[in-house]
């Protein structure tokens, strides 16, 4: 008995379940590429007081100061940012964990900050979370099938109550989990499979859009590639939106399309991967790249290092300006007086590279910080996504209690034909 | 050699069983060299250097075996009064978590000049003054006004800062750093790196970096021990095991870390789970997570061939794992 020879099978049987009822549930008129969520000057501003019994309000702290993106259909939208720059606080907007302090957050065309009630459910059915810790999202003393089937108590119109269980085994299925573990508690799953747990609950009411912040940052390195890779093919399988959220900058290259640098509370560039990854034109874009430690002890020699002085300024006491100039190497006097705005900087309107895309510094200039020599060969040509068999996501052991079982032939064959190590 | 660990064996007794954290561990390092010792969570890598600093907790901790010789002296054999005197100012600890590393309720001042009253008899007064110089020499800005702040009034990098001066008080011969940079952000992380690497350099220590983090190591590390269920599997210098990893789970780890400079299509996932300690797999612990597993693997213990001069892998088929690329 082991959940990976299961695994296989159902995931194609629970998808084209869980897809049916979506398309049953609701029409699609957003065709890919359409904005599904607009977000326009997001403001999260909490106040700071002073005394017990007069209480004054003497500051606040910006937590989030003023965001604008667009997440499409099907897209994936990184986030990255240092702690303190405010991109959990914008996810907890964005599911309503927190009420905006100011702005607007439109899906589907209708702003749903000023929502109440019933039409606010059902919006809410539509944006669901998947947390970070795995280890304090999910209640101990409830079973992994109390937790995944919740969200139906909530939104019974999703599966009447003599289909839950039938729903939750299937959800256990598509994350890679054995089904017969339904009446388990959390503490008897590693950390990696309670991270699929709570995908497994993030994905229980057919949601168009997923928030998902810091989803692997908990997990050890060999488990993190798995739910990477679980993360990504949900994603095409259901057609979901992404708003990924994380500080590991390699790991939201390799998930998103598209990716939005945060510097106190504010987006300070984006653009697609390519643009920032390889054409970065803000220097918080640079310093923050070039400070990644790359996997190649090579890159040691020829790379050259931005480092930052100092430390990120208190969002309760914002720089006037732009709020990088405190740190940043290139500061002027007008920097000081004069707030950058996102957009396509000046000189870079005209051209065609690469560079060409919003980024809110005033004197933008493209730099290469990342390092191209890469040491290990590209995956293999072999995997492609049209092949879910070789995907290794699903070789989680059944059980962290007791030893692993030894291999059956099937799965040898299964990691066999990923890249390069059979 | 600085420091060398021979064949040492650690366990634990919980109500569960006996979890057997550290199974014969050997690794060395010497003077100015910086030994990166790269592990998941349970790999048995803080154990290790807990043990080497004599801070294991006992019970319900348990030295089962082996040798840890330092200037060879075989520091299990010393009495605690001996180990003290060594610990701090022979060798001394850089833990991950600065915040519950330092005791909130004493400013910063007295927790650096504590080590020169105890372990030089100073007079508070002249601890004071070599506090301030230490907290120059890591960088804190406006020392003299700050000596006096306790450690909350610090941000994460400026209080990791302190516990590098901490360690770097009585100037050891030997820094052990836990997972030194892994709560920090990443900008801040590479200034504490490079602090870390110039004071090391300018005070010829030996360096053992424990982390998870492949990144970091490539940066920093001369060698680096690769840590699986209480075991070396891999010991190198640290170009060549990124060039060519000579065991199934070292290649696994650095196949499955997204890249920076590319996309990518799907991430090479180990598949499985980190072994748990109570029961650890027979023959070659890693074996129900490795591709290239054969019945040997499931008896077998594999031993620590030796790849070349510098180089020493445990797996049997560490020819095949290094031709095949």
């Amino acid at each position: 008995m082991n959940a990976e020879d299961t695994g296989r099978e159902g995931v194609a049987g629970g998808s084209t379940l869980l897809s049916e009822a979506r398309e049953a549930g609701r029409e699609r008129p957003y065709a890919e590429g359409d904005p599904i969520l607009e977000v326009r000057g997001l403001v999260k501003h909490y106040p700071l007081t002073r005394g017990i019994l007069f209480k004054k309000q003497i500051g606040a702290v910006k937590a989030v100061d003023g965001v604008d993106f667009d997440l499409a259909a099907g897209e994936t939208l990184g986030i990255v940012g240092e702690s303190g720059c405010g991109k959990s606080t914008v996810a907890k907007m964005l599911v309503h964990l927190e009420p905006p302090t100011g702005g607007v957050i439109r899906y589907r065309g209708e702003d749903v900050t000023k929502l109440s009630g019933r039409a606010l459910r059902a919006v809410r059915r539509n944006i669901q979370m998947v947390f970070q810790d795995p280890y304090t999202s999910l209640n101990p003393r409830m079973t992994v099938g109390d937790i995944i089937g919740e969200p139906y108590e909530i939104h019974p119109e999703v599966a009447p109550k003599g289909s839950r269980r039938q729903k939750v085994q299937d959800l256990l299925d598509v994350v890679g989990l054995n089904p017969e573990y339904i009446n388990r508690y959390p503490h008897q799953f590693s950390g990696g499979q309670r991270q699929r747990i709570g995908i497994a609950r993030g994905l229980a009411l057919n949601p168009e859009i997923i928030v998902a912040d810091e989803p692997v940052s908990a997990l050890d390195v060999s488990v993190q590639a798995q739910v990477v890779n679980l993360l990504d093919r949900l994603q095409a399988e259901f057609d979901l939106s992404f708003l990924f959220i994380a500080h590991d900058l390699s790991i939201v290259r390799h998930i998103s399309d598209r990716v939005g640098v945060m510097y106190l509370g504010r987006i300070v560039e984006i653009g697609t991967d390519e643009e920032i990854y390889d054409h970065p034109t803000h220097p918080y874009t640079q310093a923050l790249l070039s400070a990644v430690p790359v996997p190649d002890p090579t890159a040691r020699e020829h790379r050259e290092r931005i480092i930052l002085h100092g430390d990120v300024p208190s969002p309760a006491n914002i720089p006037s300006g732009c709020r990088f100039r405190t740190r940043c190497w290139k500061a002027q006097e007008r920097c000081r007086l004069e707030v950058p705005l996102l957009a396509v900087p000046a000189v870079f309107r005209d051209s065609e590279t690469p560079a060409r895309h919003d980024s809110a510094c005033h004197f933008a200039e493209e730099k290469q910080v990342v390092p191209h020599e890469g040491l290990r060969e590209t995956p293999a040509e072999d995997e492609g996504p049209s092949s879910p068999s070789s995907s290794p996501f699903s070789s989680s052991s059944p059980s962290d209690e007791g030893p692993p079982p030894s291999p059956s032939p099937g799965r040898d064959d299964r990691s066999a034909e990923g890249p390069g190590l059979g | 050699m600085l420091l060398e660990v021979r064949d040492l064996h650690v366990e634990f007794h919980t109500r569960d069983g006996v979890a057997k954290a550290v199974n014969g561990v050997n690794y060395s390092v010497a003077e100015g060299e910086t030994l990166a010792v790269l592990g998941e969570s349970g790999s048995g890598k803080s154990v290790t250097a807990q043990a080497i600093m004599g801070i294991l907790d006992m019970p319900p901790g348990k030295i089962r075996g082996g040798e840890i010789f330092f200037r060879d002296r075989d520091l299990l054999k010393l009495k605690p009064e001996e180990r003290r005197r060594i610990r701090g100012q022979e060798m001394a600890m850089i833990f991950q978590d600065a915040l519950s590393s330092l005791n909130p309720v004493l400013s910063v001042g007295q927790q650096l000049g504590e080590m020169f009253v105890v372990h030089r008899g100073m007079s508070r007064g002249d601890a004071k003054v070599k506090a301030i110089e230490l907290m120059d020499r890591v960088r804190i800005p406006a020392a003299r006004q700050r000596v006096g702040d306790f450690p909350h009034q610090f941000s994460g990098g400026m209080r990791q800062r302190i516990m590098i001066a901490m360690a770097m008080a009585l100037e050891p011969s030997l820094i052990i750093a836990d997972e030194p940079t892994t709560a920090l952000d990443v900008t801040v992380q590479a200034q504490v790196m490079d602090l870390l690497a110039e004071l090391q350099r300018e005070l010829n220590m030996g360096l053992i970096l424990i982390t998870h983090d492949l990144g970091v190591v490539a940066d920093v590390a001369d060698r680096i021990a690769v840590m699986y269920a209480g075991r070396i599997v891999e010991t190198s210098p640290v170009h060549e095991i990124y060039k060519a990893p000579a065991h199934p789970y070292t290649k696994g780890l650095l196949r499955s870390i997204p890249r920076l400079d590319q996309k990518g299509q799907e991430l090479y996932a180990v598949k499985g789970l980190p072994p748990n300690l109570l029961h650890i797999p027979p023959g070659c612990a890693f074996h129900p997570r490795c591709p290239m597993a054969q019945a040997v693997c499931r008896t077998d213990v594999p031993p620590l061939y030796t790849v070349d001069e510098e180089r020493r892998s445990a797996c049997h088929f560490w020819k095949e794992t290094l031709d095949e690329r």
